[in-house]
């Protein structure tokens, strides 16, 4: 597959290896803070063949274990409701609230459905003129313009049973919260690939300034991932703390003009919480009143929700680096994809079910 | 986040006020929406996110970072 | 206003409508529809002279075995609930054959004799139940096994997703043949017969909820010819999977478990079409637990190996067919997956259903 096949060569991977320990002299933190590019260095074992004064910390980068258990509750409310049609991206199904999760509301009889794309969320509102369908519009900067698209079209198609439950969050402010913690031990940064083909990595340079950290936009396929850390060692080792762009192949500086004009139209900025982390100031975002008539949260006006998290649960510690998944009490034995306790365990990209599945005996 | 995966566009049109296209993904084609990226062309490569066009792939820098990763490993194959 | 006591349960027809072209409840009430549908859909697919002879059980001579021991019998049984009925590649019918002769096979049985069971949505048209019933008639002629007893119910509309299908087959053990998933030993070489993936994939897009397109086609296929040719090499073939839901991973890991030793496999040998690894990249699936319904995994002392995979390449079913790792002494570490840059991941079971990802 042309743009993937390239960037997954072994001869490459091994030369990067290689310079990766020619440049380096003494021990390094980098965190990655991307579900996805936590996935590509467990599946490809990058981990392993990495030197081992490069620690790798993998930071709050997957959307699904951050959503709030507020939020998860919320969802599962909605959907437990009659006459709703609940559509969500294919991860959150799996997702524990205080309660189960959304494949044993669906084993109930209620009608959850997964979707690929919002825009099919808004076919499905179309299709049922006398259902109420609402979308779990999730995610980081990477989605907010598929999240906001569909709002959009709805409004566009003068559709009025369709809804969003809201639950977006932004990278440089989850960066800065863990920069400014007394715990951090993180060094340099590899930038998620995708967001910045949204947001540009303009917002970097304050931080990099600030904190005095190396930041460097990396993509995911094993080339890409070692190249953004062998240019974040190269300036560790130089002392220099630079924002370098390693994804110019979709990643330039100012990011996608039409899709950050559509986010500015359908949200704006809130603080949000993150599960297992806490509240983050302006690290979300809601939508705008104007569109009141799209919010699920305001159409279904749901109270009385008391989050219940399992106490034995340290996705929060694992989200911020600061422990990994097998020093976890629980990890492998109480908690397993099949049982997860956490959100970390439950998917795909979270660092929990990522060593898990990938890396947890050898 | 975020699995965005690269495709060719196949065919470009209007549909429900929205810019879609055909994206062939390698023998898999799927619909996807371009109102993110509206100076595509037919034949460009674009990086698709859960059904929306992030923006499309520069072509020259991605061959600028081969060339540069080529350089790499010529220098290792020195060492 | 109905009145809310009445109930449809003891209902019966009371006049004779022809109902030709759709599957009513009088279907499946035993009396003359059901006897008409048998004569009509059923029969002229599956006639033979076991079946003909119309008892409520099929009877069969089993033949003398070789050394005069008992004929070792086996016998699978497996219910059939794929929507859509058609898919690229097969429909419901092939599905239900080619699964049940597979399973059969896949302990070295030449399957031989087959049961069907039949639950008919009440609305299904018989022009869908007929074209079901020639493909599974299709797939019994290729696989060379004989339907020798069958049953058919119908239930109301909306229980059954048109039509859902059991089958029970049964096959005769050739004598010197002891194929379980008990006897990989370390050593062993592990081969699988083509392409993974392509039946999932297919079925996937022919559902039609993620709205993607692809030339993939599903492999389903009878097996039999396959495993026969190889045990024409050898009888001492060990193990015999065929990787149908949860994968190559999954077979794998049930195959490690219950012969409690280690596998492990490498990356760049595990065959898969480029349209199936697009569509799994796409989606964020892993190819190695895609279902499949026309592959096997076979494992062999290694010095039976070469041979072994000569003659399944020279069968139409094998001919992708490739050696794509081994057994170890370490039952500890389950499966695990040697990638091109050398690095080793643990190969899991797959965990739960399998789906679409963002992140």
């Amino acid at each position: 597959m042309r743009y993937l096949d390239e960037y997954r060569d072994s001869k490459l991977v091994l030369h990067l290896v290689n310079e990766i320990k020619r440049s380096i002299s003494q021990n390094w933190v980098i965190m990655e803070i991307c579900g996805g590019q936590t996935h590509s260095i467990m599946k490809y074992g990058l981990d392993q063949i990495l030197p081992e004064e490069i620690e790798l910390v993998h930071g709050p980068g997957c959307p699904v274990c951050v959503t709030s258990l507020e939020m998860i509750d919320k969802a599962h409310a909605v959907a437990s409701m009659p006459e709703v049609i609940f559509t969500s991206y294919g991860d959150m199904l799996r997702v524990p609230g205080s309660h189960g999760d959304l494949f044993s509301i669906k084993a109930s009889g209620k009608d959850i459905r997964v979707v690929y794309s919002s825009l099919d969320a808004v076919n499905i509102a179309q299709a049922n003129p006398d259902k109420q369908v609402v979308f779990f519009a999730i995610g980081f900067e990477t989605t907010a313009p598929a999240n906001a698209m569909s709002v959009l079209q709805a409004q566009q198609l003068g559709l009025k049973n369709f809804s969003i439950l809201t639950s977006q969050v932004r990278v440089p402010p989850a960066m800065k919260a863990i920069l400014a913690s007394s715990n951090n031990r993180v060094q340099g940064f590899l930038a998620a690939g995708h967001v910045c083909t949204v947001m540009g990595f303009w917002e970097y340079f304050p931080i990099s300034n600030k904190y005095k950290v190396p930041i460097v936009v990396t993509g995911f396929e094993p080339v890409d991932i070692l190249q953004g850390i062998l240019l974040v060692i190269c300036e560790l080792e130089h002392k220099t703390h630079q924002v370098i762009n390693a994804y110019s192949r979709v990643v330039n500086f100012e990011g996608n003009k039409p899709a950050q004009k559509i986010i500015e139209q359908v949200f704006t900025e809130c603080d949000q919480k993150w599960r297992g982390i806490g509240k983050i100031a302006k690290s979300g975002w809601k939508l705008k009143s104007e569109f009141k008539d799209y919010d699920a949260e305001v159409r279904f006006q749901i109270h009385g929700i008391q989050p219940i998290e399992s106490p034995l649960c340290l996705s929060g510690q694992i989200l911020q680096g600061m422990i990994k998944p097998i020093e976890c009490p629980v990890f492998a034995n109480q908690c397993t994809p099949e049982h997860p306790l956490g959100a970390t365990m439950v998917s795909s990209e979270g660092t929990c079910a990522a060593y898990y599945r990938y890396g947890r005996s050898l | 986040m975020c699995l965005a995966v690269p495709g060719k566009i196949t065919d470009i049109y209007v549909s429900n006020g929205l810019l879609m296209g055909k994206i062939d993904f390698g023998g898999v084609v799927r619909e996807a929406c371009l109102t993110y990226v509206p100076e595509a062309k037919l034949g460009d490569y674009t990086i698709i996110h859960v059904g929306f066009a992030l923006n499309l792939i520069d072509e020259k820098e991605a061959f600028e970072t081969l060339a540069l990763l080529d350089e790499i490993s010529k220098q290792d194959l020195l060492e | 206003m109905t009145d809310p006591m009445i109930s449809f349960e003891g209902a019966t027809c009371p006049l004779p409508f022809n109902h030709n072209d759709l599957i009513v409840l009088g279907h499946g009430s035993g009396g003359r529809m059901s006897f008409d549908l048998i004569r009509k859909v059923f029969l002229p697919s599956f006639a033979n002279p076991i079946l003909n002879t119309g008892d409520d059980a099929g009877l069969i001579s089993l033949p003398q075995s070789e050394n005069n021991l008992n004929p070792r019998i086996a016998i699978s049984t497996d219910s059939h609930v794929v929507t859509p009925l058609f898919f690229p590649g097969g429909d419901i019918g092939r599905l239900a054959i080619c699964g049940t002769v597979n399973d059969v096979c896949m302990l070295g049985a030449n399957p031989l004799w087959m049961t069907v069971g039949f639950i008919l949505e009440e609305g299904l048209k018989v022009d869908i139940l007929y074209k079901v019933v020639e493909s599974m008639h299709a797939a019994a002629v290729e696989a060379n096994i004989q339907v020798i007893a069958g049953d058919t119910k119908v239930v109301q509309n909306g229980k059954a997703d048109g039509l859902y299908i059991n089958t029970t087959g049964f096959g005769i053990v050739p004598s010197g043949v002891n194929i379980s998933g008990t006897r990989a030993k370390p050593g062993d070489s592990v081969i699988v017969s083509g392409t993974i993936g392509d039946h999932g994939i297919s079925v996937l897009a022919a559902r039609g909820e993620l709205n993607f397109e692809t030339e993939i086609i599903s492999d389903v296929a009878p097996l039999n010819g396959l495993v026969a040719a190889m045990l024409d090499v050898t009888k001492d073939l060990h193990v015999l999977r065929d990787p149908t839901r949860g994968g190559l991973a999954t077979s794998l890991n049930e195959i490690a478990i219950q012969s409690e030793v280690g596998i492990i496999i490498h990356e760049e040998n595990i065959p898969v079409k480029p349209a199936v690894k697009a569509a799994c990249e796409m989606l964020g699936f892993d190819p190695l637990y895609v279902a499949n319904e026309g592959k096997l995994i076979v494992i062999v002392e290694k010095y039976n190996a070469e041979s072994v995979l000569a003659a399944m390449k020279k069968h139409p079913l094998g001919k992708d067919a490739v050696i794509i790792g081994s057994i170890t002494d370490k039952p500890e570490i389950l499966v695990t997956m040697k990638s091109t840059y050398g690095t080793t991941r643990i190969i899991d079971m797959l965990s739960g259903e399998m789906l679409p990802r963002i992140c």
